[in-house]
């Protein structure tokens, strides 16, 4: 169907489901920012979970191992790492892939977008969680170890019920950074909340009417996630005293 | 409706002779050649040259939207196979790309505030502020022409930011393709803020010989790509494209 210019076109039918709205566009964006946010803190998450215990627990090549990955991670914008990962990380492997004589592979923008962000989000995830492990009063360990226990059972009963509550809060703001950071995405013109908004605002002209529904939509996430989040802290600090008496 | 005709294409080939290539798009709007609409699917004059080129070469072809100032480099590490993005084929570009050959060749307007009276050569735009899109040709020419004479050169990642500065007058003057500045004087904003100054003129070195498919060094895609423009050109569904968006004919000299 042909739509009116949009300039006849009011802010409720730009941003609706017709066949002349974007909110279909917008929405797709939107659970595209969601799905990549998700991906990247999980996987964020399993490597946060490794490196703190890595750099607290490992060996002396694995300690300067995560030192490395922290201290460069967090030193480099992730801008900067999405572009090499996109751009130059390919590159090299399909020289390689090709002069080994296989074919090129390619790097699909939302696994690209996952990884990275995971990439960051598990650098500062090791520092927020060694730092709640080291919390943990080190009495309590050295009791779990001279009762005989494991360092499997030590992390799972001593460790990782009282390090929850101090890890929390700190978990909960990389959460914030993590559905935010989704947004750099569209550097690489993947079609994320922030690109999907670019685009219908650049065809339409409608800049105030597209930009505040992203906003929106973006507060709206942060509103549900730190209501969550508040939840958690709650249940993982359950039994513990309130220091305001 | 063209997405889907897209994946029917794509379901109803066999997997033997379909071959599927990902074409790179810039990701920012380009009227009336590459522009998505409300439901996020690519349409305008270059879509549906695409789409008649892909039929002739019995490819499957798919739009994938890249940043401009990164789709050599999306190109170049496999990201992409084709860029078609209304890309000027330049002496500069073919040192990293291969090119097919040309299927449009439009002159570069200079566009001004309404009530402006510089014209579209050095002693017009002297002591003046010059808006262009970066990593075009009309950079590098502003670059190479205006450089010593004009007061500033102003980059903007899209036309459209520097259409809109020419509009709110942080700038004097944009250079850019000419029909894609002619569809924004022929918008109400275009209407009230702006008009032509002219055109530029020509420099073959810098703006290059039309605009092509970029493709990587030594890809036979190439020779595929060139037979079937060819063919759309002598068949005549390369006018029966061009008429709804063009008064004139856009192939060139």
């Amino acid at each position: 169907m042909i739509c009116p210019p949009p300039a006849q076109l009011s802010s409720l039918e730009l941003l609706g489901f017709g066949d002349c709205g974007w909110g279909a566009t917008l929405l797709w964006g939107f659970g595209n920012s969601i799905l990549i946010a998700i991906g990247a803190y999980a996987l964020g998450f399993l490597i946060g979970v490794t490196g703190a215990f890595g750099k607290l627990y490992g060996g002396p090549v694995a300690k300067d191992l995560w030192s490395v990955y922290t201290t460069l991670v967090r030193a480099v914008p992730e801008l900067v790492l999405m572009l090499i990962l996109y751009y130059a990380v390919p590159a090299g492997l399909n020289q390689l892939l090709i002069a080994s004589g296989y074919e090129r592979i390619d790097l699909p923008q939302f696994i690209t977008g996952v990884v990275v962000l995971a990439f960051v989000q598990g650098a500062y995830q090791t520092e927020v969680l060694r730092g709640a492990i080291l919390a943990v009063p080190h009495g309590q360990i050295e009791a779990a170890r001279a009762m005989g226990m494991a360092p499997g059972q030590v992390a799972r009963r001593v460790i990782f019920p009282q390090m929850t509550a101090n890890a929390v809060p700190g978990l909960g703001n990389l959460w914030l950074n993590a559905t935010k950071d989704t947004a750099l995405l569209a550097v690489i013109g993947f079609s994320e909340l922030t690109k999907a908004t670019y685009q219908a605002s650049a065809t339409t002209k409608a800049f105030f009417t597209f930009y505040p529904a992203a906003m929106a939509m973006y507060l709206l996430i942060s509103l549900i996630s730190i209501f969550a989040f508040a939840r958690i802290e709650k249940w993982a600090r359950k039994g513990q005293r309130d220091v305001r008496g | 409706m063209k997405f889907k005709a897209i994946v029917v294409a794509a379901l109803l080939a066999s997997p033997v002779a379909a071959q599927e290539v990902k074409i790179g798009v810039a990701a920012e709007p380009y009227p009336p050649f590459t522009s998505p609409d409300a439901s996020g699917n690519w349409v305008g004059w270059e879509v549906d040259f695409m789409n008649a080129v892909c039929a002739e070469a019995k490819l499957t072809c798919v739009i994938t939207p890249t940043a401009w100032d990164g789709i050599i480099p999306a190109l170049t590490s496999g990201q992409i196979d084709v860029i078609m993005s209304s890309m000027s084929i330049t002496e500069e570009r073919k040192k990293s790309i291969d090119f097919s050959d040309k299927y449009y060749n439009t002159p570069a307007m200079i566009m001004v505030a309404a009530d402006s009276d510089i014209t579209p050569d050095e002693a017009g735009l002297t002591g003046k502020i010059v808006g262009v899109q970066v990593s075009t040709t009309h950079e590098a020419y502003t670059q190479a022409h205006f450089a010593g004479v004009a007061a500033e050169i102003k980059t903007y990642q899209t036309q459209d930011e520097a259409n809109q500065d020419l509009a709110a007058g942080r700038v004097d003057a944009v250079m850019a393709d000419s029909i894609a500045l002619q569809a924004f004087l022929d918008s109400d904003a275009g209407k009230a803020c702006c008009k032509s100054a002219g055109m530029a003129a020509d420099d073959p070195a810098i703006l290059g010989a039309g605009v092509g498919f970029g493709l990587r060094q030594g890809d036979p895609l190439k020779d595929t790509l060139n037979a079937a423009i060819k063919t759309i050109r002598e068949n005549g569904t390369y006018d029966a494209i061009s008429k709804p968006y063009f008064a004139f004919d856009i192939y060139g000299q």
